[in-house]
């Protein structure tokens, strides 16, 4: 039997080591080749008039005068008149010319008359009178509560008490099975009850029902101290530096042959095939590089489907239509607002006791995200309430992290307000709560003495509201993390040539974590040969299916299936190899460029010579995971962080400056040591953007996006980011576990641990994110009291 | 390349201003390439090119490029689409993010809000001339071992910044770098690892 489990430390030439990315080169001088690189000879330029209302029916389109202009190609219209519009950006008409500014020319001399809607954009606290939302459930209910990651749970809850008011066939079931949705979720579907839907005004809210545990009025009354406040983070932009898009060509009748701006290679034929009319065998998608996703390029997007089909109008030719930077903003994915009143209290000894939350927020049409509350923290008493709501703006998206660092922010926030009130110094405070802080507790812990010691905690701390004199304010903040990243499904075929190249074929990609880095490692690490010698193919679909890299599920995906590969590969190579070493196959080893007699490494071949004994025909296996018939399990679900943050206040101004942070974290077994920390050293500058700068500002009176630009939208610079400290946990305790993704957890706590820095540098909370100078000096000016959302 | 043969690179051939004004002026093939005009404007004579497209001769790293484009085309789409030069990324496309970064006589500036054909006479440098070959320039290889990339949309407009900027300041402090590199956006978050390339060049350690 194979020995597939990760290797011991004593063996392993590069795992966990320190190594260059392999795709470096590539990138840092400007060969790196992205879709929006692509420049065929004959290429077209696509673009698309987008509905300049947030609400509004289509009435007329006439694109006769766009289609006589010399130079253009072919015009198709996505939404006919009649269609109604619910979002400023929203996709119209879509034209193909020779060159860019014939097609700007083109969209110009397009007549639309829109019947223009009253539209609905705020996210401010919901109204106190809001009904719950009570009657059956509708398919648009059923597809919100998806689309925004509702716990199954939740979701099973609401189908079974709720009723739904559409009835579903084999067809959708099988889809929805295709999208993702839970055996357990299209179980309850099926036994739901049909209940005809209510006729009843449409309202922006979506309260749902209030979920309680324990007695929370009880615990509250006899706390010992309770504080309220207010806490939140208002929508941002993932702001890919490359925007979505595509070009797409037609070689034949029925193939296309299509380069996209991916997070997912291998899922993007099957939800191109319907829509084109074309079998998704014969659908071709490539990607060498993807210029940023952060969970918003996974699906295939209507402006993807129609710029095939003006390549299709125009003979086939390649049509490139990458979206300009306004479009990404108003339509190419956002993070949900997420705000919440709380109410939370401890007993004498610190422990807390009770937690209540009135949640609300939005992520477009389909309403808001939900956050999990009270995070990580499994408060005995509860009582909360999430009301969605819907506005006229382009949908949420997957944000790195979805939902996380929204609750970390309420929930972190909150504790440290309560351990303030309490005079207790947070990281003292949570120390005694970490009985309750889930199945990560012990790595909290471990993580936290790392972190006192990194940041200088305990020797620098004060109560809050720094009392030197003069302006500068400083203070610190600390908070915590948790995520899944087990790894995907993820297939390989590793092939070993007679002259002993080395080559992996994967249908996956990467987004700039190293997953081509951390393949090649882990070949080149169980075959004993240098990197160099590993040949990875992806980012093509042609090759063995592997899963979308969301969810820091690539790594401990990848991983696996190239590991039991190359253990298969190196095992039947042993095979070719033992007669000529005189030595039973179990008895060899893979190492420094040979196969050798363990016992008698005098007794070894150079990997070329004994690559030759394979014969004429390459050695071809297939990798898979997650795989039972070869275990064990090479990844793992799980991980916990800590950061915290050190801060500099000028009352006067309001100005906000990082000092310096610190990251603690914890992710299984580490591949490449030097790309999990720039994982890490990325998701603190990303955070500290969006804990300082990000927000994406929606006019009430046009429905459009006022900051849909690098000018007006702030992301961090390099000066904005203070001193950085990065560790990451390994060893016992942490290896065994094998490989868990790490994309998302760093990204997780930078907000809350900044808004509480902020805090106890000024002595009062500032309850919105981002913590821009004028909300700062509005805070001081109400001294903490939370009036105004 | 394309086929085209009016966007070959053409080594051989500097094409003077003198020349540029006669080749406009012979040049009947479609499109149709008119020279300037000159109209009066606030009592002053004031050379008008386009709306048509007019030859444009371009010395990019060294080369003499031409192409028949309309006045409006950037400087970066010019150098993206005419000649394949795709390292400078359109990213923000109004001169925010410094993704587009290239060098115009020895300066860095944002080719998205460079005029193609107000880029003539100058001597343009962009990513592609800054590694030899398959060799790496110094930068390029701290790039690389500080790992300052992630997805890589913004390096190399990191690295042509950061190359000049160790140019100018060969041991800068950490006040220089916070200054010197903050044209730049990087979405990743690598501003460490970039922090650190320059540290390392002034001898430094990473603070």
């Amino acid at each position: 039997m194979s020995q597939y489990s990760w290797p011991d430390p004593a063996t392993r030439p590069l795992l966990g080591k320190k190594i260059d990315r392999v795709d470096g080169p590539s990138k840092v001088s400007g060969k790196a080749k992205y879709t929006y690189d692509y420049n065929p000879q004959g290429l077209l330029a696509g673009k698309i008039l987008r509905c300049p209302y947030a609400h509004a029916k289509i009435k007329s389109i006439d694109t006769s005068a766009a289609e006589k202009m010399p130079g253009v190609k072919s015009v198709v219209i996505i939404q006919k008149p009649g269609t109604e519009i619910f979002w400023a950006g929203d996709e119209i008409v879509g034209v193909a010319a020779v060159d860019e500014g014939t097609v700007e020319d083109a969209l110009r001399a397009i007549k639309v008359e829109y019947e223009v809607l009253p539209h609905f954009v705020s996210d401010a606290e919901p109204p106190k009178n809001i009904s719950t939302d009570s009657g059956p459930l509708s398919n648009d209910d059923f597809q919100d509560m998806e689309e925004n990651q509702v716990p199954d749970e939740e979701v099973i809850a609401a189908i079974q008490k709720r009723g739904i008011s559409f009835k579903p066939d084999e067809k959708d079931y099988e889809s929805m099975k295709g999208m993702g949705v839970e055996p357990a979720v299209i179980a309850a579907l099926r036994k739901a009850k049909f209940v005809p839907a209510e006729a009843k005004p449409k309202s922006p809210y979506k309260k749902t029902g209030l979920q309680t545990t324990g007695t929370p009025d009880k615990a509250f009354a006899s706390a010992a101290a309770v504080v309220e406040g207010v806490y939140g983070v208002p929508c941002i932009v993932h702001v890919c530096l490359e925007t979505h898009g595509s070009a797409m060509e037609w070689p034949a009748e029925k193939e296309v042959v299509v380069h996209v701006s991916t997070q997912n290679v291998s899922g993007i034929a099957a939800q191109l095939a319907e829509p084109l009319g074309v079998p998704a065998g014969n659908i071709n998608v490539l990607q060498q590089n993807v210029g940023g996703g952060f969970g918003s390029k996974f699906s295939v997007d209507r402006w993807d489907v129609n710029t095939a089909n003006l390549s299709r109008k125009s003979a086939g030719k390649p049509v490139k239509n990458m979206l300009d930077r306004r479009a990404e903003f108003e339509v190419a994915g956002m993070r949900p607002s997420a705000y919440a009143r709380v109410k939370i209290a401890a007993a004498k000894d610190g422990k807390i006791v009770a937690w209540d939350s009135r949640s609300w927020g939005t992520g477009g049409v389909g309403g808001g995200g939900t956050p999990p509350l009270p995070y990580i923290f499994e408060i005995p008493h509860q009582r909360k309430q999430n009301t969605a709501i819907s506005t006229n703006q382009g949908s949420a998206r997957a944000w790195r992290a979805p939902n996380h660092p929204q609750a970390a922010v309420i929930t972190m926030g909150a504790i440290e307000d309560l351990a303030a009130k309490m005079n207790l110094d947070p990281l003292e405070f949570i120390s005694r709560n970490l009985d309750i802080a889930g199945p990560r507790a012990q790595t909290y812990r471990e993580e936290f003495a790392i972190a006192d010691d990194l940041m200088g905690w305990k020797k620098n701390w004060h109560q809050r509201g720094d009392k030197t004199p003069g302006p500068i304010k400083r203070g610190l903040g600390l908070s915590m993390h948790t995520w899944g990243g087990r790894g995907h499904n993820s297939n390989c075929d590793l092939t070993i040539h007679p002259d002993g190249s080395v080559e992996i074929k994967m249908g996956t990609q990467d987004l700039g974590t190293g997953a081509r880095t951390i393949i090649t490692i882990v070949a080149a690490d169980t075959l004993g040969i240098p990197m160099e010698s590993v040949n990875l193919l992806y980012g093509n679909n042609r090759y063995p299916q592997s899963g979308g890299s969301g969810g820091s599920t690539t790594s401990g995906g990848v991983t696996a299936s190239t590991r039991r590969a190359a253990v298969d590969a190196r095992d039947q190579l042993f095979a070719k190899v033992a007669p000529a070493l005189k030595a039973q196959p179990d008895e060899l080893e893979a190492a420094d460029g040979t196969v050798r007699v363990k016992a008698d490494p005098s007794r070894s071949l150079p990997w070329k010579q004994a690559c030759a004994k394979i014969g004429a025909v390459p050695l071809t296996v297939h990798g898979s995971n997650p795989d039972k018939a070869k275990p064990p399990d090479l990844t793992n679900s799980g991980v916990g962080g800590v950061q915290m943050a050190d801060v500099s206040v000028d009352v006067e101004t309001g100005i906000v400056r990082i000092n310096k942070m610190v990251a603690v974290q914890d992710c299984g077994l580490i591949v490449d040591m030097k790309t999990a920390m720039s994982q890490v050293y990325g998701g603190l500058i990303m955070g500290i953007s969006y804990a300082l700068y990000e927000e994406k500002v929606l006019d009430p009176v046009s429905g459009r996006v006022l900051n849909p630009n690098l000018e007006f939208y702030r992301l961090a610079g390099l000066s904005d980011i203070g001193e950085l400290k990065v560790h990451m946990m390994t060893g016992k305790g942490y290896d065994e576990r094998g490989v868990i993704g790490l994309a998302e957890p760093a990204v997780v706590s930078p907000g809350a641990a900044i808004s509480n820095a902020v805090a106890n540098a000024i002595g009062v909370r500032v309850p919105f994110l981002p913590l821009t100078p004028d909300r700062v000096l509005e805070a001081l000016e109400q001294g903490g009291a939370h009036a105004s959302v | 390349m394309k086929d085209d043969d009016a966007r070959q690179p053409d080594s051989t051939s500097g094409v003077s201003r003198r020349d540029f004004m006669k080749i406009s002026a012979v040049t009947a093939a479609v499109p149709l390439v008119l020279g300037p005009k000159v109209v009066e404007a606030a009592g002053e004579d004031v050379t008008v090119h386009g709306p048509g497209k007019v030859l444009v001769a371009l010395n990019v790293n060294g080369k003499k490029l031409t192409a028949d484009l309309e006045p409006r085309v950037t400087l970066l789409d010019a150098l993206r689409e005419q000649f394949d030069l795709t390292g400078a990324k359109r990213v923000c496309d109004r001169g925010a993010c410094g993704a587009c970064t290239v060098l115009l006589d020895g300066k860095p500036v944002y080719a998205c809000s460079v005029l193609a054909i107000d880029a003539q006479g100058t001597k343009i440098t962009t990513i592609e001339s800054m590694a030899e070959g398959d060799a790496l320039s110094p930068v390029m290889q701290a790039f690389v071992a500080h790992d300052a990339q992630q997805c890589g949309f913004c390096t190399p407009g990191f690295v042509v910044a950061t190359t000049h900027f160790l140019q100018q300041n060969p041991k800068p402090s950490a006040e220089d770098i916070r200054h010197g590199l903050s044209g730049n956006y990087c979405r990743c978050g690598t501003y460490d690892g970039i922090r650190a390339v320059a540290l390392a060049h002034a001898g430094g350690k990473q603070s």
